[in-house]
């Protein structure tokens, strides 16, 4: 395979996860502000943090106002992770790659494409909102899913899959990064009702406050929601998933290359201190400085792994 | 479509039995269903200079166009004659020039030429062809009368609209398919990879490995790039995937560089090679030309097969088809002055009115006047301009084309048509049993160039 063609469809997949992600931090923020009565601009703040692009916003806009957040977050194209931009870098990718995808991937990027061309080619009212990311989400399902119901399970599914993980990865330490704060344990152990709107917001911003009741009854506590999205195994967006995924797909490429990289290693690394440390031992050692830890970990990965299939 | 006395044509007659029976307001439900598999599926062109549609759609009519075999036959013969005269041709001037010491083609319109390349001179490339893929335009006057409009001898595209058609033609009207036997075309992706595959140079070690060269995701014709790599099942590269290592062209692979055996290339001679064209060119490969002339690479069509495009070469047709085959040509040339000669400039210039003012090294419908539809206004600025640069144009008669039948809200109308049959040629020249239609949507218009409103249609040639 062309080293171009696996940088492709790597960056094809983070950006498509990388607009689904931007569309969930909306969604997250909306909620917010409805639960809130008090509901400040700081909001919007966290939610431009998380998505890395607080900087851009403030070159662009003169004060930060939801409307102007929402509308930045969502179609500027100034804005490189915007939805709308995502899913013009993805399917750009895509068409670079076209031959490695399946004819039902490509027409559902295609298809997501299109209908975001039309549907975010204006300022979308608020009303309108809530139907507009669910469209978004839905869409970006349905290449997901026609992506894992139609395609070969080799190379080209590897370095897929390895682009979502990587970016899915970076989003969720991302909202951790920046909210850090609040699932510090020297905080509070009850939570007053402001607290729990944080926490309930972290949660849905990785789509995870159904599922988050069902492992630990229902009951919100710094710890417990720290150890979900950082080192349950089974939770779809958390570290520790995220990194099994990372290491099972590079472990094939491993195997059908008969060689490995720098990356191998940097992974496996990573994925064994998820596994074998406690909540409390990441909390002893620092919440954030483990995230931030995390973070650069992360995106020497992606270096390597660029460096180690000849992408460039 | 009709004969003159309102009668279906023999090859439509049983076309005509079924559409009679159909229920116009269901086909032109049908026209909207093939323009949405159409852009679901990003069949898609770009049109360079708007910015705002970057990439369109060309219209899709749904009415095949359908050639009879014994008509087909004919042609063909006619084709095969042409593409072999082709490439007899750029042998020779790239040898001994036999033709130009004949005296049957002036030597300045060959080494003066832009798309002359002294590069290729006394190189012969693997298997001793040139030009791998032809498109050769066709139009057609009359019964058993067609007129070759263009050799297209560099880099035809449009081949993925022929396969696109037809595909979309069987999955709507499957019928159809039962009621006619309609010659095949879908092969045409493996036949192309086993023509480029026996074509593989000298140095090539194992089973040859083929690859399709594109500009990138930006150029009018990328989805056909990828559409042809996909189907022959081979990479589909660009300049920057690919280096000179060990005298072997070579592409960056995830596991190191691996040798390129057959570069069909999509990019212009210019881009190929910046060491020895356009240093400037971002596309290119430096040093491939050195790769080619030892002996390890193939590259189709050659570089320096554009000269066949050029509308001056054109005109000669008729002395090099018979000077290379010793018979007449077969298919006949559009009648062509030349405007480098005095009497000819003349001449055109009095009757621009009724006359096809063309560039020489054009294509796409660009820079061409029709002067039957030109305003006087339009008339006299292209006056001034062949006064100017007269040995950059040539003039054609503006021919009296048939028509076909097109879907159109009322029923059905007649529009101009022409026709691009797809050649390929190794060791034998195989013609595909149709091609593309490209049919001027405007009533009454005769430019067919889907960069200005041309569509395309299903091609039909019957087996019979």
């Amino acid at each position: 395979m062309l080293g171009r063609t696996a940088n492709g469809l790597y960056w094809m997949f983070r950006y498509i996860e990388r607009a689904e992600n931007s569309a969930r931090l909306i969604d997250a923020g909306l909620r917010m502000s409805l639960t809130r009565s008090e509901a400040t601009e700081d909001d919007w703040d966290g939610v431009l943090q998380s998505s890395g692009v607080r900087d851009i916003y403030d070159d662009l806009y003169e004060k930060l106002t939801s409307a102007d957040a929402i509308d930045f977050l969502l179609r500027d194209r100034a804005n490189p992770s915007s939805v709308m931009s995502c899913i013009d870098s993805g399917r750009n990718n895509a068409r670079m790659v076209r031959t490695a995808l399946t004819r039902e991937t490509w027409e559902a990027t295609n298809e997501c494409w299109l209908d975001l061309k039309s549907t975010l080619s204006r300022r979308i009212r608020p009303a309108d909102l809530p139907e507009v990311i669910d469209g978004i989400k839905r869409m970006t399902g349905l290449i997901r899913g026609a992506f894992h119901g139609t395609m070969l399970r080799n190379e080209i599914f590897n370095f897929s899959r390895i682009g979502t993980f990587i970016e899915r990865a970076d989003n969720t330490a991302r909202i951790l990064d920046v909210k850090y704060y609040v699932l510090l344990p020297a905080v509070s152990q009850v939570g007053s009702s402001i607290d729990n709107v944080q926490w309930e917001s972290i949660l849905r911003s990785v789509s995870a406050h159904r599922s988050y009741g069902w492992v630990y009854e229902a009951e919100y506590k710094p710890s417990n929601i720290a150890d979900f999205l950082i080192l349950n195994g089974r939770m779809p967006r958390s570290l520790a998933y995220c990194y099994d995924k990372i290491v099972s797909n590079l472990g094939y490429l491993a195997r059908e290359y008969g060689e490995g990289h720098a990356a191998h290693a940097t992974a496996e690394e990573t994925l064994s201190s998820l596994r074998n440390h406690s909540i409390k031992d990441v909390m002893d050692q620092g919440l954030h400085e483990y995230i931030e830890n995390f973070i650069s970990h992360n995106n020497r990965l992606g270096q390597e792994i660029s460096d180690g299939y000849r992408f460039n | 479509m009709m004969n003159a006395d309102n009668s279906p044509r023999q090859p439509y007659s049983t076309y005509n039995d079924w559409y009679s029976a159909q229920d116009k307001a269901r086909l032109i439900a049908k026209s909207k269903e093939a323009e949405n598999i159409f852009r679901k599926t990003g069949i898609t062109f770009a049109v360079y200079g708007h910015a705002d549609s970057s990439e369109k759609l060309i219209p899709f009519d749904l009415i095949p166009r359908i050639i009879s075999g014994r008509e087909w036959r004919k042609l063909a013969q006619g084709i095969e004659q042409r593409v072999i005269a082709l490439n007899a041709f750029l042998d020779d001037i790239y040898h001994k020039q036999e033709i130009i010491k004949a005296g049957r083609v002036p030597r300045e319109l060959i080494e003066r030429n832009v798309a002359f390349l002294p590069q290729m001179i006394g190189f012969r490339p693997p298997g001793g062809v040139y030009t791998h893929i032809v498109g050769t335009d066709i139009v057609r006057t009359g019964e058993d009368q067609f007129y070759v409009l263009e050799d297209n001898a560099r880099t035809p595209s449009g081949v993925s609209y022929m396969l696109e058609n037809r595909e979309t033609m069987m999955q709507m009207f499957p019928e159809l398919f039962h009621q006619n036997r309609v010659r095949p075309v879908e092969n045409y992706p493996y036949l192309l990879r086993h023509s480029l595959a026996s074509l593989a140079p000298p140095g090539c070690e194992g089973k040859p490995r083929v690859a399709v060269l594109t500009p990138g995701i930006y150029n009018s014709a990328y989805y056909e790039h990828a559409f042809l790599a996909d189907m022959m099942g081979v990479e589909l590269v660009e300049g920057s995937d690919l280096r000179v290592i060990d005298g072997k062209v070579k592409m960056r692979t995830t596991r190191g560089y691996e040798a390129i055996d057959v570069l069909y290339r999509r990019v212009d001679d210019d881009y190929l090679d910046p060491l020895t064209f356009k240093p400037e060119s971002a596309l290119g490969i430096p040093g491939i030309m050195d790769v080619y002339r030892a002996g390890n690479i193939t590259i189709a069509n050659a570089p320096g097969t554009g000269i066949c495009d050029d509308k001056a070469i054109y005109s000669y047709m008729p002395e090099i088809v018979e000077f290379y085959t010793g018979r007449k040509a077969l298919l006949e040339n559009v009648p062509t002055w030349r405007c480098s000669e005095d009497d000819s400039l003349k001449y055109v210039l009095e009757n621009l009115a009724d006359l096809v003012v063309k560039e020489v090294h054009g294509s796409g419908g660009y820079g061409m006047l029709v002067g039957p539809t030109a305003s006087k206004k339009e008339r006299a600025a292209f006056a001034e301009k062949l006064r100017a640069r007269p040995a950059n144009y040539i003039a054609q008669p503006t021919l009296s084309l048939s028509t076909v039948p097109i879907l159109v809200n009322k029923g059905i109308a007649p529009r101009h048509v022409d026709l691009r049959p797809y050649v390929l040629v190794s060791d034998k020249v195989q013609i595909i049993p149709g091609g593309l239609t490209r049919v001027a949507l405007k009533a009454g218009s005769l430019v067919v160039n889907s960069s200005q409103g041309g569509g395309t249609k299903d091609t039909w040639v019957l087996e019979d």
